[in-house]
């Protein structure tokens, strides 16, 4: 597939591409700044490739190039399976042009890589920061932008203009007579612009939407995020590969052994190093762990969102089994850290598998009570159905993936379209839902929890004896044996520990089918101890992108409804 | 309040006390006695609702305060909002923001003097006895108002908007779901209406398959008439962040809180004696011996449970939906029902 | 008139006690206001634009129905009283009937309102 597509490329564009590249089975592309636009829509349009979903974009800073940024788009098929990655280089104070027009989860994608790089797309809708503070001065992600600076900033961006929020009630009613009635001849209300967060019992974490409402209805809504950012993504440059770990835990608190999970998984396929087959097995078992826990999470505080506060201690109880396995398994509830590269922090310990058998019978004893007393409720259904549906294409646009993509009614699922850790050999279905509302999410994440569980029941009947770390000396730590005993042992053991695990030189996307949908790293290694650049795909940034024209229309208590069922998790969505 | 008439005439020191002055001193009894009884009253139902809602949802509640289950908690929370900071937004309309809770108290509060606890257990035996308190209810929805407009707060005032909407709307069906037992009975007093229903269990209104109707459009509109989960609009913690008493603070705080689980007693104690059987038993030969104000108030705290179970069980509405069944199916429905009730009386006799 | 004198007792001492609750929690409670503390609380962020302005016109459509309905309920209950009596005399037919006519513009107003769209929340 890919080869057949570089070719195509190559055919059409043949002047434009720098350079075409193979590397790990990751199809990469560089072409010309100037014909970025036009490959771009090539690759959306033409039948043989559709690449219909744009994951990401993602910056590199070279300094010590002449044109010293690299902008890399992530491009994906769900019809064809095709995975292509585009590049192009751009000088400091250069402008990109925008493939916002083509994509609508390009929007938030490029201002990401303005606000850390300084990158400027051309005819950008709206060329905002993003992550970062609008009264932050400097780019964060480059090169030279000192990793320890730190910059206060106060004054909360005005995100709907002046003229919105005052504009809609002025005092003077002869000036505005004109405006009194609108077409319907109905007389006019003042609008009301009301900020919904950071601090607001409905957002998780902390999200800031100010909306326009025309009594209980939303007119005009525009986000902000970024009250989590941390710039994990600095952090990763300045750490040896195994010490990102633990930063890996912060991104989706709720489902931090899936990420654990993502993370290695990138860097092993970077590191073309095969994992024992019992490590295999036990990510798996952890990684469906972290989905059941992240959708009992979500399904509960939406329903609170919805006002059945009960169902939220339903699952929560199911959930607190479950971290006392985790807890027993990895020392922590939440920040698990539970994966290294080439394996596991420890095995399973004495138990694991009744315990967990337990904690499943809770989590299914859970999911019992809160469908009975949902599932057909009136009440519920009448406040969840129709509610915040996006149809299969404009999810697609948005760069919606997982349990919200599947409720639209597409089966993409990273688990079945590009299978990892062996899932192809696990019996397990992808429910898919119809109208993409509020109702579907739920019950498509509640039927995800009855498939977690199912794969979860045969990874632990196959669950083989063996090692849980691979052997592999580029990872792993040498016998104490041989460091005592050999000079080689010796200075293996003393690289590992002082330089860290050495990751050969190149790029690479390592991408699993996360709770919340499609979790990818995009790492570029120059061959040292730390990473060059790790950019995360995180999959409720480009959901959360989608949210303020979800809205638009609907009630401030679907918004609430709505927001809640989409699972954005802050530490992810900012990072 | 002819209870502590009585009492007073017999005890000693009260003899050969003036008649106004008697009287007075009872009527200062009976008001004590209902405040001592709304605010311990209210305490313990915020209590009963802490520990129904942590039973219900698989945990314990309350279990520290008081050694027995919690029970002072609501005194602690008492002393701790009494001894908390109180907040006055620069914004806020001063004197609107003051007189909400009071308002709301008050309200809540003046609706127990009717409340007929037993045959001589009654505060102000009104011959408009229930078109009193439906009045007195109407003052939370003021103090509703005040609160949500007085605060300068967006929320306080989506708050307020909802809930004005939202009380007045249902005050129509819980209006027009007693009539029919008014009609039977002939009277507003509610002492009297309880009184129709002396006897066997089956004499109740509940169990005339009218009335029941009646019933069960008062319970739900009377959820709503309390700002009770499905109807709790007005605070809607997920939607308005804490609705029209987002601004409020320390004591203030506390009397919304009060005043709202004194008015749920209200509706229940109303629908106790309504439809409910009052203060009988159901059983004639039992209630020679059964104290009246025990079973009256029994039954309401039953209802008062009902309440409480519903909010930790259902999801709420969203605006439209509220009004949608409120205008489209309870106020034709209550309107048929009083019809077809006036047409058969009016047939049979 | 009597049997009003306990509900005025009642009032006073209902606003005497929670007058003097709040005035025991500005003694009791601490008093440490600060400009940021003082301000709306709207999520955390500085509001902006007025909050006294036209609240969206459904509301007072609501009021206003309210009026009306609440107006001919109150109507409603002096009739419902009597009903019995008139029973008992014997014209409960004809005061039922009187009663229909009545009855009969409420219903009439409710279906106008209705079919005119003024039940809708949209």
């Amino acid at each position: 597939m890919t080869a057949k597509s570089l070719e195509l490329l190559q055919q059409r564009f043949g002047a434009e591409l720098v350079e075409v590249d193979d590397y790990l089975g990751d199809a990469s592309v560089t072409v010309r700044k100037s014909a970025v636009h036009e490959v771009l829509a090539f690759c959306k349009d033409e039948p043989t490739l559709r690449c219909d979903l744009l994951l990401d974009i993602a910056g590199v800073d070279h300094p010590e190039r002449e044109e010293r940024f690299e902008v890399v788009y992530l491009l994906r098929s769900l019809q064809t399976g095709t995975r292509l990655r585009l590049k192009t280089t751009v000088a400091d104070g250069d402008a990109v042009s925008t493939v916002s027009d083509l994509w609508r989860s390009a929007n938030w994608a490029e201002r990401e890589v303005y606000d850390l790089y300084g990158v400027r797309f051309e005819g950008h809708p709206d060329p905002r920061r993003i992550l970062c503070h609008h009264e932050f001065e400097g780019h964060a992600l480059r090169k030279d932008y000192p990793i320890g600076k730190g910059q206060m900033c106060y004054v909360p961006e005005a995100l709907l203009t002046d003229q919105q929020v005052e504009g809609s009630h002025a005092l003077d009613v002869e000036s505005r007579s004109g405006q009194l009635q609108n077409v319907d001849g109905e007389i006019a209300s003042d609008l009301l612009a009301i900020n919904l967060g950071p601090s607001h019992p409905a957002m998780h974490g902390a999200l800031r939407v100010e909306a326009l409402l025309d009594g209980e209805t939303i007119v005009d809504a525009r986000s902000e995020i970024g009250y989590l950012h941390r710039c994990f993504e600095k952090e990763a440059e300045d750490h040896t590969w195994q010490q990102i770990i633990p930063y890996t835990d912060r991104l989706n608190y709720v489902s931090a052994l899936t990420n654990n999970v993502a993370y290695v998984h990138a860097v092993e396929k970077m590191l073309q190093l095969e994992v024992p087959e019992r490590a295999r097995v036990i990510r798996v078992i952890v990684s469906e762990m972290g989905r059941i826990m992240d959708h009992l999470v979500c399904v509960g505080t939406n329903l609170v969102d919805i006002g059945a506060l009960t169902n939220f201690w339903y699952f929560f109880n199911a959930r607190e089994y479950m971290y006392e396995v985790v807890e027993r398994l990895c020392g922590e509830r939440l920040t698990t850290s539970y994966t290294r590269i080439g394996g596991l922090y420890r095995d399973l310990y004495e138990g694991f598998e009744s315990d967990l058998r337990f904690a499943l019978t809770k989590v299914a004893e859970g999911v019992k009570d809160v469908t009975g007393l949902v599932q057909r409720n009136r009440i519920f259904m009448d406040r969840a159905i129709g509610v915040g549906a996006m149809s299969a294409e404009d999810a697609i646009d948005w760069g919606w993936t997982g349990p919200c993509l599947r409720s639209t009614g597409v089966d993409y699922d990273v688990r079945k379209a590009f299978p990892y850790l062996g899932y192809e050999t696990y019996d397990f279905d992808i429910p898919v839902g119809e109208n993409g509302d509020c109702y579907d999410r739920i019950l498509c994440r509640i039927e995800e929890i009855h498939q977690s569980m199912r794969i979860i029941d045969q990874a632990l009947k196959r669950l083989p004896d063996g090692p849980i770390q691979s052997p592999d000396r580029r990872v792993a730590l040498p016998p104490k044996d041989e460091v005592y005993n050999s000079i080689e042992g010796m200075m293996n053991h003393f690289k590992l520990v002082f330089e860290g695990i050495q990751v050969p030189a190149g790029e690479a996307y390592g991408f699993i089918e996360g709770a919340n949908g499609e979790l990818g790293f995009y790492i570029v290694s120059d061959g040292s101890g730390n990473p060059y650049r790790m950019k995360v795909r995180p999959p409720c940034f480009p959901i959360f992108s989608s949210f303020t024209e979800l809205v638009k229309g609907q009630m401030v208590a679907d918004a609430i409804a709505t927001l809640g069922g989409l699972n954005i998790i802050a530490g992810e969505l900012d990072r | 309040m002819e209870a502590f008439q009585q009492m007073l005439s017999q005890a000693g020191w009260a003899q050969g006390m003036q008649p106004w002055a008697l009287s007075g001193l009872a009527m200062l009894f009976a008001g004590g006695t209902i405040l001592g009884g709304v605010a311990v009253g209210a305490m313990f139902f915020i209590w009963t609702e802490r520990k129904v809602a942590g039973y219900i949802q698989s945990r314990y509640g309350p279990m520290y305060v008081g050694h027995f289950h919690g029970v002072l908690q609501s005194i602690a929370d008492g002393v701790k909002l009494l001894l908390k900071e109180d907040i006055w937004p620069t914004d806020a309309d001063k004197f609107l923001f003051r007189i909400a809770p009071l308002l709301v108290f008050t309200g809540a509060f003046l609706s127990f003097v009717v409340l007929p606890f037993g045959p001589d257990f009654v505060g102000a035996s009104l011959d408009i006895g229930l078109f009193y308190a439906f009045a007195t209810s109407s003052l939370v929805v003021m103090g509703v108002i005040a609160a949500g407009w007085g605060s300068n707060n967006k929320w306080s005032l989506y708050g307020a908007m909802r809930g004005a909407a939202q009380v007045i709307s249902y005050e129509i069906p819980l209006g027009l779901a007693v009539l029919p037992v008014v009609m039977s009975v002939g009277s507003l007093n509610l002492g009297t209406l309880a009184e129709a229903q002396r006897g066997w269990l089956w004499s109740w209104h509940l169990f005339n398959p009218i009335f029941f109707v009646s019933f069960v459009i008062y319970l739900i509109s009377s959820l709503a008439e309390v700002n009770r989960v499905p109807f709790d609009l007005p605070e809607t913690e997920s939607e308005l962040v804490s609705g029209y008493h987002t601004e409020y603070t320390g004591m203030k705080f506390a009397f919304f809180f009060l005043g709202e689980y004194a008015d749920m007693f209200v509706v229940s104690a109303i629908a106790v004696s309504v439809f409910l059987g009052g203060w009988y038993t159901g059983i004639p030969a039992v209630d020679a011996f059964v104290p009246a104000p025990l079973v009256f108030i029994l039954k309401s705290v039953f209802l008062v449970f009902v309440q409480i179970w519903l909010r930790w069980t259902l999801p709420r509405l969203r605006v439209d939906q509220l009004m949608y069944v409120c205008w489209k199916v309870f106020i034709p429905l209550s309107l048929a029902n009083l019809f077809i009730y006036g047409l058969i009386r009016s047939m049979v006799g | 008139m009597n049997a009003y004198v306990p509900i005025l007792v009642v009032m006073t001492i209902a606003v005497v006690f929670s007058l003097l609750f709040l005035v025991l929690s500005k003694l009791l409670g601490p008093s440490r206001p600060d400009p940021e503390k003082l301000t709306a609380y709207e999520c955390g962020v500085p509001t902006r634009g007025s909050t006294n302005l036209r609240f969206y016109v459904r509301f007072y459509v609501v009021a206003l129905l309210f009026l009306l309905f609440d107006l001919e309920a109150a109507f409603l209950i002096p009739w419902a009283v009597s009903f019995r009596s008139f029973v008992a005399d014997g014209v409960g037919y004809s005061m039922f009937a009187a009663m229909t006519v009545f009855f009969g513009l409420l219903v009439v107003g409710l279906v106008y309102e209705w079919r005119k769209g003024a039940l809708e929340w949209e």
